[in-house]
């Protein structure tokens, strides 16, 4: 009897304190996706100073590496469970895509108030990456949809130490093609590894060729080969395709480079055991850690032609969008501003040796970083132009590339390659 | 009465039957269905396009079939020098050996490691600017200068490299499933053979031979279906497809779910493959039942 009214006082004492209302905090939490491991303790540390600030806690989750993340936010998106805040990664047209799915906050309004102010502080090209024009080719309406919170550009770097062992002149990196295939030679004949860069993933191939599409033909004539207006087979692309085969030939390519992983590259350049790398911006963070004494500089690829000025990718290095769905959009909206404000964006930079997206964040940044900064003269990107080459097309042409590298075809024949590609893949498009 | 006892039975095996559905029919059918469709796997909307994505697979889909065939060829080496060796070695364990029992641990040691550790480690064995170029060396210290050169670059040899050390690395299996087999066999039809004046070569033809068929087919079809999805050691030792020479069907797919962002299309990939290896599987099991 005892223990039969002991448990049913401790139900009933369960049952008053379980109904009782709860204490509710009205401040919300806002949560973020990411992917970017290196970036992630200065996340922290900069979401606690939110709190502090405002009492709205943010909670960084990092998901990482970037296949999982791309994966886990795209299933998210199937599901209507986004975060309040994530970035994409991928194409111009997989951002589309959640736009038109209803995912993305179209933050035009929250960029343009008061003058401008948040709009004013970012690199135009930055945001121009997470903008859509009137009259795209997406359908999207004209907009800004995301947030850039740092920028990067892809261009060569080269080992000041290696160059002086090759009697050369470690201030003055080569401006012109042949200048570079001139180093080539002086490599082969020393026995060093020349230029090292992730080309067994490919992306960088189609990157770096492109930047001589653009040096050769312009971006017009470019443009009109994305939307079929010229072919690849045209001279002028056989000239870009050609430049890979006299890298191979001069030697100014380090063996291996069409397996080589760009984890790879990067260690062999900190090593010093490579006279050029072409990498991003953040390899700046990765040559850091691997060897903090590495004495390097950078340098735009050197021009092929007179014809028109080298273009390299570059813009917003990492992005943060606003979920269209969230409660807490508007929260989300304050915090990403603050995030890109002067202050945290030095913080950032200084913390991540990444390049702040914030225009006046720029005087407290390493002179290396400061040569890539540089760059964004001449910085473009493909989320920029309006079109998108086909998947299929771009995968024909790296691997068209890589296949001249290894001496297996010619640019002639990789360039008919191509277009056979892109004549089906227009024609598709045309029979939808 | 006997309609009770039918379902009855039929409510003891409802769990296993709804765990199966659920896990294995309908994501079948499911991914069968969005095979059907022109879908990028963000948007809620989908094209349905019918059978169009299966015909392009079947019949413009150069990169596919080559996928397929690099596939093949790595299962072949890996149906032959894999096997073999691993039969070869359980067959020396399962006799009276020194230190047997280090081999078997030695043996399966490959197998636990994850593939891209094996991937990297071997990368850094096989590679020479950016590993420790053993294998180059080995060859100029044979005298063998002509031979060397880059083993996981060159078109020529970059499969079979990769071959190779997926063997290595899955021998262990077979190995552990042989010996396993082997221990099976009674001791007494070894003994009452070499009363009766048989050698060890006869009895290893007559006996071992004859009752080791139903663990090789076993071993094969593991083989075959382990080895035609291999990947992660192709991205670890040669970074990916590198123009298409070490390209396989699982890279393809993944091809084009994340580079093309054709969910539709990958999925009609994935059914295509999948009926693939239980087309095999099926040949394979016929094959060993007309054998026995």
């Amino acid at each position: 009897m005892l223990i039969r009214n002991l448990v049913l006082c401790v139900f009933a004492l369960f049952s008053v304190l379980g109904c009782s209302g709860q204490k509710t905090d009205s401040k919300p939490t806002i949560s973020v996706w990411h992917w970017m491991t290196d970036r992630d303790p200065a996340f922290q540390a900069l979401a606690k100073k939110y709190e502090a600030l405002t009492g709205i806690r943010v909670n960084f989750e990092l998901y990482a590496p970037s296949d999982a993340y791309s994966q886990k936010i795209r299933a998210a998106a199937q599901g209507s469970n986004l975060p309040d805040i994530f970035g994409i990664l991928g194409e111009k047209r997989d951002f589309a895509s959640f736009i038109k799915a209803g995912h993305i906050l179209d933050i035009t309004s929250y960029m343009e108030a008061d003058n401008s102010a948040w709009k004013g502080q970012l690199f135009s090209k930055a945001l121009a990456v997470n903008e859509f024009a009137p009259g795209n080719s997406y359908g999207i309406n004209p907009g800004i949809f995301g947030v850039p919170i740092d920028i990067m550009t892809i261009q060569m770097v080269y080992n000041k130490k290696l160059f002086t062992q090759l009697g050369l002149n470690p201030n003055r990196p080569p401006r012109t093609f042949q200048e570079f295939l001139e180093i080539g030679n002086k490599i082969k004949a020393s026995g060093m590894q020349g230029l090292v860069s992730g080309w067994g993933e490919v992306w960088m191939i189609d990157c770096l060729a492109n930047n001589y599409a653009f040096n050769i033909m312009g971006k017009d004539k470019v443009l009109a080969t994305i939307k079929g207006e010229v072919p690849y087979t045209d001279p002028d692309w056989i000239r870009v395709f050609s430049l890979f085969k006299q890298m191979q030939e001069s030697g100014v390519l380090a063996k291996g480079i069409v397996t080589m992983i760009n984890k790879s590259a990067e260690q062999l350049f900190a090593n010093e055991k490579a006279v050029f790398a072409f990498n991003g911006s953040w390899c700046v963070n990765v040559y850091k850690g691997m060897n903090p004494g590495l004495e390097y500089g950078a340098m735009l690829p050197p021009a092929a032609s007179e014809r028109y000025p080298i273009s390299i990718w570059g813009g917003a290095g990492s992005s943060f969008m606003v979920n269209a769905r969230s409660k807490n959009k508007d929260e989300a909206v304050k915090f990403l501003k603050w995030l890109t404000g002067q202050e945290q964006q030095a913080y950032l930079a200084q913390e991540t040796n990444n390049l702040p997206a914030n225009k006046n964040s720029l005087a407290r940044i390493p002179e290396i970083l400061a040569q890539f900064s540089r760059g964004m003269d001449y910085a473009t990107h493909p989320n920029i132009w309006g079109v998108s080459e086909f998947s299929l097309v771009i995968e024909a042409l790296d691997r068209g590339i890589q296949s001249i590298i290894i001496g297996e075809k010619t640019p002639e024949q990789v360039a008919a390659e191509v277009q056979i590609i892109k004549e089906r893949e227009l024609a598709k498009k045309r029979a939808r | 009465m006997k309609i009770k006892g039918v379902l009855e039975n039929y409510t003891f095996i409802l769990p296993a039957v709804a765990i199966f559905s659920v896990f294995y029919v309908i994501p079948f059918v499911w991914v069968f269905q969005l095979g059907l469709f022109e879908w990028d796997g963000i948007s809620f909307a989908r094209t349905f396009v019918g059978l169009q994505n299966f015909k392009e697979i079947f019949f413009q889909d150069k990169s596919w079939w080559q996928s397929m065939w690099n596939a093949s060829y790595i299962t072949l080496i890996a149906l032959t020098f894999q096997n073999i060796l691993a039969f070869m070695l359980a067959w020396a364990c399962d006799r009276e050996i020194k230190m047997k029992n280090f081999y078997r641990v030695i043996f399966f040691i490959p197998p636990v490691l994850s593939e891209v550790v094996v991937g990297m480690a071997w990368r850094f064995i096989i590679n020479d600017i950016d590993g420790a170029n053993i294998i180059n060396r080995t060859l100029t210290g044979m005298g063998m200068p002509n031979l060397v050169h880059n083993w996981l670059s060159d078109p020529n040899t970059a499969l079979t490299t990769v071959a190779l050390v997926h063997c290595w690395k899955g021998f262990g299996w077979g190995f552990l499933i042989f010996l396993a087999g082997l221990q099976t066999i009674p001791r007494e039809l070894y003994e009452a053979a070499r009363v009766d004046g048989a050698s060890a070569w006869q009895s290893f033809r007559k006996i071992t031979i004859p009752l080791m068929i139903p663990v090789m087919v076993l071993v094969a079809i593991l083989t075959v279906l382990g080895t035609m999805q291999v990947f992660v050691l192709i991205v670890s030792l040669v970074g990916g497809e590198f123009a298409g020479h070490t390209s396989v069907p699982v890279l393809r797919i993944l091809a084009s779910m994340r580079g093309s962002s054709r969910f539709g299309y990958a999925c009609a990939q994935g059914i295509t493959f999948g009926m693939v290896l239980i087309a095999i599987s099926f040949i394979q099991y016929r094959f060993s039942k007309g054998r026995q």
